[in-house]
């Protein structure tokens, strides 16, 4: 009990604190994630927060719960609506479970997007994707392309034959590689996500097409696995690995150059635009409808589709000039 | 000349100590205090629908912490529950895409939760194997079992009238949820403690073989205890599967764990032999109201856990630090 009588004068201090900043603003808007400690959400409450110091009457609630779960997300959003925030942005633990909640908070007046993990269409009013299926396509191939003027052999190492993603994404690129002069895309292999087999696979790569001068691979487990088997048979120089990769995993193979560029949205941009969109539809500047054109400031503006989804932008490309600046982040 | 009297005294302690010494009072105190200081702290926080909404927070896990609460101060213990929740809201997914209506989904959403009761029953009961071990194993099992039905999908599109369990509210701010969990306490309260059946309870608690041969039959009560609560598990399932609007694998992850804290933190001894249905309710209220309060402030959740973490240990070295306090004087 003593422990007890000590804490709460302690507690009710700090939540004074708390309380008088958070009524200091003008629109208070919640960005709400899977979990907090994430690195790649922390990063997405810094451009939430760059938002904020640039629309200036605007205070962010960055906020989540502890672990991924949808209970634990709809406590929050109980907590929010009970203290009437403006706005709710959120990266969703779960499509459909959140939605009762959501509508709630919608009904009593609370404008709700959903970004990055969406929430199903009656849920929220708009969710914004962080890159589109043919934007991911086109990049896979534009990054292999840019380092190769020339032209030439290049291969993709992808994860299972069944991945949902990975098949739309290699699709996508296939439409658009006659975009790119002489790049001729020699072999498909799949290496399901598997560090072990992706190795391997990149190996037969190379073995199979002597004259091979990229790998390109759309998937986090396969390019780390691609860069070291490249690594180690000595290719780097002659072959670039590329694709889809976190920062943190592949700071090291961008530094030895087996890796010389590679994407993934950015998640400094995504907090940013989340914030943007949801500033602008809870001040009434933009209705979320299907073709509504709504601004996120630096990043231009959002086309709405007919399931009131947009794309941000193309992945954000990472290279020698600003890995350092990100491995650190995701 | 000293004369020493030699009779028994009537009670060891003053009956001020007593108070003191009172789980339930220590929580009513704990719980008031909380409520004025986020009173204060939150200009939100005295809302009734706010308040109303903070409920949900609390009643499934209480619904469960009841029968739980009977069940570990017989010595054992059930882990499976949050899995029980899992596999009897998929049942009940599984039901609704056969076309069944609400009233056959409830029917489905108990029938499971006995059913899966009723497995650890045996396993304990009859086969004579540690709970602890028991309600791991099948804690892996139920939940498995949702993960091979459902993989990476959901079942959705529940009738809107079985929305209500969830959602519903029965008069004003009172939720279908928060009433059923009154009556549910009532219940339990007079199970425990006004029947001939709570003293058995507690007398295997205290003292399983003592009970065996006073003429108990402690494994059927065992029995009934685990049957007990997985029928609780399954009335929170529909309750959350209901609020949730859908049912995904993962559905009510970890809260056995929440469950157990909650009946640890209302008093009942994790060993058994004692503990108050009372008790388990203003733990309830305790974990809820520190929940929203924190959440008002929007407080990380990691700092909530960091909270109910110290309240757990403070309430069980409370005592304990009381009587050495006792002795040395």
């Amino acid at each position: 009990m003593n422990l007890i009588k000590q804490m709460l004068p302690a507690l009710a201090v700090a939540a004074t604190l708390l309380t008088g900043a958070v009524q200091a603003a003008d629109m208070r808007i919640a960005v709400v994630v899977k979990a907090l400690g994430i690195g790649f959400f922390e990063a997405a409450a810094k451009g939430a927060e760059e938002a904020a110091s640039e629309l200036g009457d605007v205070e962010i609630i960055y906020t989540g719960p502890t672990d991924t779960t949808a209970e634990g997300q709809i406590e929050v959003i109980n907590a929010l609506i009970a203290q009437r925030v403006d706005a709710i942005a959120i990266s969703a633990n779960d499509t459909d479970a959140l939605v009762p909640a959501l509508k709630k908070a919608m009904a009593r007046g609370i404008t709700v997007i959903s970004w990055d993990s969406g929430v199903a269409a009656e849920g929220r009013q708009m969710h914004l994707n962080p890159s589109s299926n043919p934007l991911i396509g086109n990049m896979i191939v534009k990054l292999a392309a840019d380092h190769l003027p020339e032209g030439g052999d290049v291969a993709v190492l992808s994860a299972s034959s069944t991945a949902t993603n990975q098949n739309i994404w290699i699709d996508e690129m296939n439409k658009v590689v006659g975009n790119y002069q002489g790049i001729n895309v020699v072999a498909t292999v799949y290496g399901d996500d598997l560090a072990d087999k992706s190795y391997r696979e990149a190996n037969g790569l190379m073995q199979t097409y002597p004259n091979l001068k990229a790998i390109i691979a759309p998937t986090t487990v396969g390019i780390v696995a691609a860069a070291q088997a490249v690594a180690d048979a000595g290719k780097i120089g002659q072959i670039n690995v590329t694709g889809l990769a976190l920062p943190s995993e592949m700071a090291g193979h961008i530094a030895s150059g087996a890796s010389k560029s590679f994407a993934i949205w950015n998640p400094i941009d995504l907090g940013y635009s989340a914030t943007m969109l949801a500033y602008n539809l809870a001040k009434g500047n933009a209705v979320a409808a299907p073709g509504a054109k709504i601004s996120m400031g630096r990043m231009g503006s959002l086309t709405l589709d007919e399931k009131t989804e947009g794309a941000m932008a193309d992945p954000f490309v990472y290279d020698a000039s600003n890995i350092d600046a990100f491995k650190t982040i995701f | 000349m000293n004369l020493k009297t030699r009779s028994l005294p009537d009670r060891l302690h003053s009956p001020r100590s007593q108070v003191f010494k009172n789980w339930e009072t220590l929580l009513f105190a704990v719980a008031v205090s909380i409520f004025v200081v986020n009173s204060f702290a939150s200009p939100y926080f005295l809302d009734a629908w706010g308040l109303s909404d903070a409920t949900f927070n609390f009643t499934e896990k209480a619904m469960i912490a009841f029968a739980m609460a009977l069940l570990i101060i017989t010595g054992e213990i059930d882990l499976s529950v949050a899995s029980i929740i899992a596999l009897a809201s998929t049942a009940m997914g599984a039901g609704l895409q056969l076309g069944l209506g609400t009233t056959e989904l409830v029917f489905i959403g108990l029938a499971v939760g006995l059913l899966c009761g009723a497995f650890n029953a045996v396993l304990v009961t009859v086969l004579g194997l540690p709970s602890i071990v028991v309600t791991i194993g099948t804690m892996s099992l139920f939940r498995g079992i949702s993960y091979i039905v459902l993989g990476d999908q959901a079942y959705r599109g529940y009738p809107p009238d079985f929305a209500f369990f969830g959602q519903g509210y029965v008069f004003w701010v009172f939720s279908f949820e928060l009433v059923l969990f009154a009556v549910l306490a009532l219940i339990y309260g007079i199970l425990l403690h006004k029947t001939n059946f709570g003293r058995t309870i507690y007398a295997i608690g205290n003292n399983p073989t003592g009970a065996l041969f006073s003429g108990i039959r402690v494994q059927r009560v065992k029995f009934i205890l685990f049957l007990l609560t997985g029928l609780m598990s399954g009335v929170a399932a529909i309750c959350l599967t209901s609020r949730l609007g859908s049912t995904r694998p993962s559905i009510g992850a970890g809260m056995e764990l929440e469950v157990i804290t909650m009946v640890v933190l209302g008093g009942v001894n994790i060993l058994g032999g004692s503990g108050t249905i009372l008790g388990v309710v203003l733990a309830a209220f305790v974990m809820g109201l520190v929940t929203f309060g924190f959440g008002l402030l929007n407080v990380p959740g990691i700092v909530m856990s960091i909270f109910i973490g110290l309240l757990l240990i403070g309430v069980i070295a409370l005592p304990r630090l009381w009587k050495m306090f006792l002795n040395r004087r």
